[in-house]
């Protein structure tokens, strides 16, 4: 079996949700990896769409920014934050990746303070950028993250970007459009969904070298077990060869 | 229509449009020369105490030159729009340029990582904040755009982002959904970077337009900056290309590389070199102090910081590389 290392296990992973045909809104980095990666292993007619307005580019390398000449680069039409963000909120969009300083149980982001005092942080961090707006429109939204109790918490500090609020029917009630939410939770260590009525974390799938515990130990609440948890697949040495000479041939991804 | 829940951000500006249309009403409308100085277009239209935005995204088409001058003219107790703001917000953040943001994305340099000095001031409580989203913020300049208090979106919605912003939440008079109302953001000034102008303002933005047609149409006043000036026959040539038109403009400024260290499409690339040591030497204030000194209090004008920088040959690699034509040198192939 190839060896791989983290990020590459995630990317993978992330790439396989992609079908062809799929419509997905992507940010830098890991993202945006995983979207390349899937164009090129098995989803060709995967639409990529970056929120500055880049729309299914031909992208000839990793984008640094969300809105640099790459995420247009020979794409089928350059337009606007409105225009993307408004094909989100149509429903256009199957899926999003995002990211966050931290995560509950049911999914929620926050990426703004660290804190009690929103006046004065602990620490501030970028804010929702796009992410408020990719979650509440898209219809189903996987996070890409690393396993770590400092990050799965028990309670965000600042719910900048809903996942499925306070469980079961809240998001519903909250007035954001239906059937969109947390879909999948990709970390290094496994794979998590959302248990469909509590609408809780859910482990469904745990990475080659690792257990439930592993997971479990490495999250600050109480993690859900599917019925029938099964081992991810590795990632091939197609996706890897794809993703290392392709993709990110230099490496700001994936690493050294 | 009954308010079912409010935000408790405060609203730097008065979304009443008929206020704003009464300022409209009398902005000039002659079609005549705009060029001047950048110098003179921010002593001109920059105020202390007013409402800015700049346009473009992150790093990308961002009037950093323009940035830099407010800096260096010491403005003070602006509020700013801080949608996808990086460098063109860390700039004004070392400057201490505002004290009230408007927020959807700040302090970051995506990928690049996080200002430390732009973290600082904001975890100092010196500066009042409003939280948004990068659509809601697009929304907001809309609004102001079609001339109407709001826009209804459905964003934010049952989370602290929607707490601690100046939006509001209804119930939809037609389908009992509810959805939340962005209120319009009339900006005081703003500073867009373009393309090509003429001399009474119409622009071109080649590639993606991010927000910068309804914040041409929100602002109040608009400085232009751009990296080449052309003539009105070009413009009347091919009125298809015209993003803003002149009389929404009130300054026109060529500063070629206006956009520097960030990317302009197809014209440059950003200088991940020079934005890497803009990070580092924020670690430690003497250096960062430094810095600022060196690449904007001691600059007369950007040229003398793109000298500073590596001048006309930075540039013409920023080029090369925006086109992917080190590519194909590297690889031997042209």
């Amino acid at each position: 079996m190839a060896s791989y290392n983290t990020m590459e296990i995630m990317i993978c992973v992330a790439a396989r949700e992609l079908e062809d045909g799929a419509t997905v809104g992507v940010g830098t980095g890991a993202p945006c990896a995983a979207a390349m990666l899937a164009q090129k292993a098995h989803s060709p007619n995967l639409v990529i769409m970056f929120e500055a307005g880049g729309v299914s580019p031909l992208l000839p390398e990793m984008p640094i920014s969300v809105g640099d000449s790459r995420t247009f680069y020979k794409a089928v039409m350059a337009s606007s934050m409105c225009d993307i963000m408004e094909t989100c909120s149509r429903g256009f969009v199957d899926y999003t990746f995002l990211g966050g300083a931290q995560i509950d149980m049911y999914g929620n982001l926050n990426s703004t303070i660290i804190g009690e005092n929103h006046r004065k942080p602990k620490v501030r961090f970028p804010g929702s950028g796009g992410a408020n707006d990719f979650a509440s429109f898209c219809w189903k939204t996987m996070v890409m993250t690393l396993q770590d109790a400092r990050r799965f918490v028990g309670k965000v500090d600042f719910v900048t970007t809903p996942g499925w609020l306070t469980g079961g029917d809240s998001r519903a009630k909250s007035g954001l459009p239906a059937g969109t939410g947390p879909y999948r939770i990709i970390t290094n260590m496994g794979t998590m969904d959302f248990e469909p009525h509590s609408k809780r974390m859910r482990v469904i799938s745990i990475n080659p070298g690792y257990s439930f515990k592993h997971l479990q130990d490495n999250c600050g609440f109480e993690l859900l077990q599917a019925s029938n948890i099964i081992q991810t697949k590795a990632p091939s040495e197609q996706e890897l060869c794809i993703l290392r000479e392709e993709v990110d041939p230099y490496r700001y991804v994936i690493g050294r | 229509m009954t308010v079912l829940e409010e935000g408790k951000g405060r609203l730097f500006t008065d979304p009443d449009p008929d206020k704003a249309r009464e300022f409209f009403k009398k902005k000039s409308r002659k079609m005549e020369s705009k060029v001047m100085s950048l110098n003179e277009a921010v002593a001109k239209f920059v105020h202390d105490g007013e409402y800015l935005a700049v346009g473009g995204f992150g790093a990308n088409r961002t009037p950093i030159a323009a940035c830099h001058e407010i800096v260096r003219q010491g403005r003070k107790n602006m509020a700013f729009a801080g949608k996808t703001a990086t460098h063109d917000f860390q700039i004004l953040a070392a400057g201490e340029v505002f004290d009230r943001v408007d927020v959807a994305y700040i302090v970051g340099l995506e990928a690049r990582g996080l200002s430390p000095c732009s973290r600082k001031y904001m975890e100092s409580g010196k500066v009042e904040v409003c939280e948004w989203t990068n659509y809601g913020l697009a929304a907001r300049f809309k609004a102001a755009a079609m001339g109407v208090p709001y826009v209804p979106a459905r964003n934010m919605l049952g989370t602290d982002t929607f707490r601690y912003s100046g939006a509001k939440i209804v119930e939809c008079p037609f389908t009992g959904k509810r959805l939340t109302l962005l209120p319009a953001l009339y900006p005081d000034v703003a500073v867009i970077h373009v393309h090509e102008a003429d001399v009474y303002g119409n622009a071109r933005i080649r590639g993606i337009l991010i927000m910068d047609g309804d914040l041409s149409k929100a602002a109040k006043r608009l400085i232009i900056t751009t990296e080449r000036l052309i003539s009105n026959d070009e413009i009347r040539r091919d009125p298809t290309s015209t993003s803003i038109p002149f009389y929404l403009v009130d300054a026109v400024c060529e500063v070629r590389y206006g956009a520097y260290p960030g990317t302009m499409a197809y014209e440059y690339f950003s200088d991940e070199e020079h934005l890497r040591e803009w990070l580092n030497v924020q670690k430690d204030p003497e250096e960062f102090r430094g810095f600022l000194a060196r690449n904007i209090y001691e600059c007369p004008d950007h040229y003398e910081y793109i000298r500073r920088n590596g001048g006309i040959e930075k540039m013409n690699k920023l080029r090369q590389k925006e086109l992917l034509l080190h590519r194909e040198i590297t690889h031997g192939q042209l």
